[in-house]
């Protein structure tokens, strides 16, 4: 690596240190385990500060919908008895059009609260959207980093609207080419500007998105007398996932927590050339997968999202599902809406189909739409780029080749993903980052067993395992 | 219509610079990926006169000055909907007859 990158990445902790708001030091506990409780308490705010802080920004109070249209076809071919109510939470009803403006919102607050200039986040995704038009509000500046093109200078259409909408909400956009080193050039501008790093993962971010899972409980309690049997949620990173589970349990509900994600498996993320070939830019497996098997590569010390701890289920679907869903939704429930925030629903129609008519679904997003950021665009560009697309049943696809729309909606089945496979890859990945030879403690283990959402006997088990390998 | 391929000082413009050349990047890279350099693109308001394919120092909106190659001047953003996919076009009318298919008979 090049003196210019190593020179910058030498300064990550002070540049950091200072660009976080927020000392992580204070919650390290050993080599593998920290106060993950301290440190999403450490803001001070309460879920009512923060539904405060969301109102004056314009953020949250979203409508919740119930799909009875959506919820009748499922019942058309489900078994008899089977078919659970359908909701979503319709989060392209905030400011920026999405589920980000709450994450946004927490960090914007702080970054003025503590007096800097302006904020940084690196996404090519609707969290950009989300911080350009909060920091415009606040009156702050903004900088977005994205990784927008590949080396051809050809962008995803997703990509492309997520460049505009951050520019028409005033932020400077960095518009990069494929590559990790995005990281790098971040320091870089946060070490010249002084701004705050709006990071995705920071602990202000997940806390934000509390407010979500809090509101639809009290939301469906109103509507059927309790909160939902069935959260499903749109998985990448972890902060949905994890902040939509934190604020369930915030307001009593023992909901079981689904996360899904679009199916990318086999293609890879830093690859030049895989980079158009893919039709989704969040919400995959791609990001879903590394990022709950181990948070914290995330752009934080710690990482606030944590997504196993939180999951009950993890469900993949394919991409020609989740666009087949998308035209359902418009022309069934008048939800014309972006298609990664559908990915959810897909996974749902598919869960609903096998659970009984009592039980309720919520699907917590869905995200605005527009040119390049729909299903048409996404899917001409698709052909564009060499991607077979027809009709037939979506098993048959294969990610980066193929896109296979259902020709019926009894073709859409999700996929369980293997959870105790992602929990053992996790605490292999915790033993990796700790030093050499270092041996975990009673504290670490029951750590590892609270962050997988399993027992200390299972964390233990995977340990001898590993070492017997 | 405005001149695109030249701007005078306080036009919106784009630039492009090369953050990193190919031998300068990330070890871990994928082949094709480490083959390329890392672009970045970045607009701003020109600070002087230029033709595409100069070099231009601008001021971007958080008030940064960037120095890159100019590559658009009053750049704007051409993508569309498209054409309907054909293999979409018909779910909406399919299922609405189901549904309603269904009511009728589930009413019955």
């Amino acid at each position: 690596m090049a003196g210019k990158t190593e020179a910058i990445l030498a300064r990550k902790g002070e540049i950091m240190k200072r660009a976080l708001g927020m000392d992580y030091s204070q919650f390290e506990q050993s080599p593998i385990a920290f106060d993950y409780e301290g440190m999403m308490a450490a803001h001070g705010y309460s879920i009512d500060d923060i539904t405060a802080i969301q109102r004056a920004g314009g953020v949250g109070r979203t409508p919740l919908l119930e799909l009875r249209n959506l919820t009748d076809l499922v019942r058309s071919y489900s078994e008899p008895g089977h078919g659970a109510r359908i909701f979503v939470k319709d989060e392209a009803a905030n400011m920026a059009g999405s589920f980000k403006d709450r994450r946004a919102s927490v960090s914007i607050h702080v970054a003025r609260e503590k007096g800097y200039a302006g904020v940084i986040a690196a996404t090519s995704g609707n969290y950009g959207a989300a911080v350009s038009s909060q920091a415009a509000r606040a009156g702050l500046n903004c900088i977005i980093v994205q990784e927008a093109f590949d080396s051809r200078h050809v962008g995803q259409p997703e990509i492309i609207e997520k460049s505009r909408i951050c520019e028409a909400f005033g932020a400077e956009v960095i518009q990069l080419t494929v590559g990790p080193e995005l990281f790098s050039h971040m320091l870089e501008l946060l070490d010249e500007t002084g701004y705050l790093a709006a990071s995705l993962y920071s602990a202000f971010g997940v806390s934000g998105i509390e407010t979500l899972g809090y509101e639809l409980a009290e939301e469906m309690t109103a509507v059927t007398g309790a909160p939902p049997t069935h959260v499903v949620v749109t998985h990448a990173g972890g902060g949905n996932t994890t902040g939509t589970a934190r604020g369930l349990k915030r307001a009593g509900a023992t909901t079981e927590i689904v996360s899904a994600s679009v199916d990318l498996s086999g293609l890879h993320m830093a690859s030049d050339s895989d980079f158009n070939r893919k039709s989704f830019t969040t919400g995959h497996t791609g990001f879903g997968v590394p990022f709950a098997t181990w948070p914290d590569r995330a752009d934080v010390p710690r990482n606030a999202a944590r997504a196993l701890r939180y999951m009950d289920r993890y469900l993949t679907v394919s991409q020609g599902e989740v666009f087949y869903v998308t035209e359902a939704m418009a022309k069934l429930e008048g939800l014309e809406r972006g298609p990664s925030g559908n990915t959810a629903m897909a996974a749902a129609m598919s869960l609903a189909r096998d659970l009984p008519r009592d039980a309720t679904v919520v699907v917590q997003e869905t995200e605005y739409t527009g040119a390049g950021k729909h299903h048409w665009a996404q899917l001409n560009f698709a052909r564009e780029n060499g991607v077979e697309v027809r009709a037939g049943d979506p098993a048959e696809n294969v990610p980066g080749k193929s896109i296979i729309i259902p020709e019926r909606p009894e073709q859409i089945r999700a996929k369980d993903f293997d959870l105790a496979k992602m929990r053992r890859s996790y605490v292999r990945n915790a033993l990796s980052h700790a030093p050499e030879g270092y041996v975990p403690t009673d504290a670490d283990i029951a750590f590892l067993a609270e962050d997988t959402n399993s027992d200390t006997a299972t964390v233990e088990e995977t340990i001898a395992g590993l070492k017997a390998t | 219509m405005a001149d695109i391929m030249r701007c005078n000082a306080g036009d919106w413009v784009e630039v492009e610079r090369v953050l990193l050349e190919p031998a300068d990047r990330s070890t871990n890279l994928p082949e094709e990926t480490a083959a390329q350099p890392l672009r970045m693109w970045v607009k701003g308001f020109a600070r002087s006169a230029a033709a595409v394919g100069d070099e231009v120092a601008v001021e971007t909106m958080t008030g940064r000055a960037v120095t890159g190659t100019l590559t658009d001047v009053n750049p704007g953003y051409l993508h569309t909907f498209g054409r309907p996919t054909p293999e979409l076009t018909h779910v909406g009318r399919d299922l609405r007859d189901r549904v309603a298919a269904y009511r009728a008979k589930a009413g019955e």
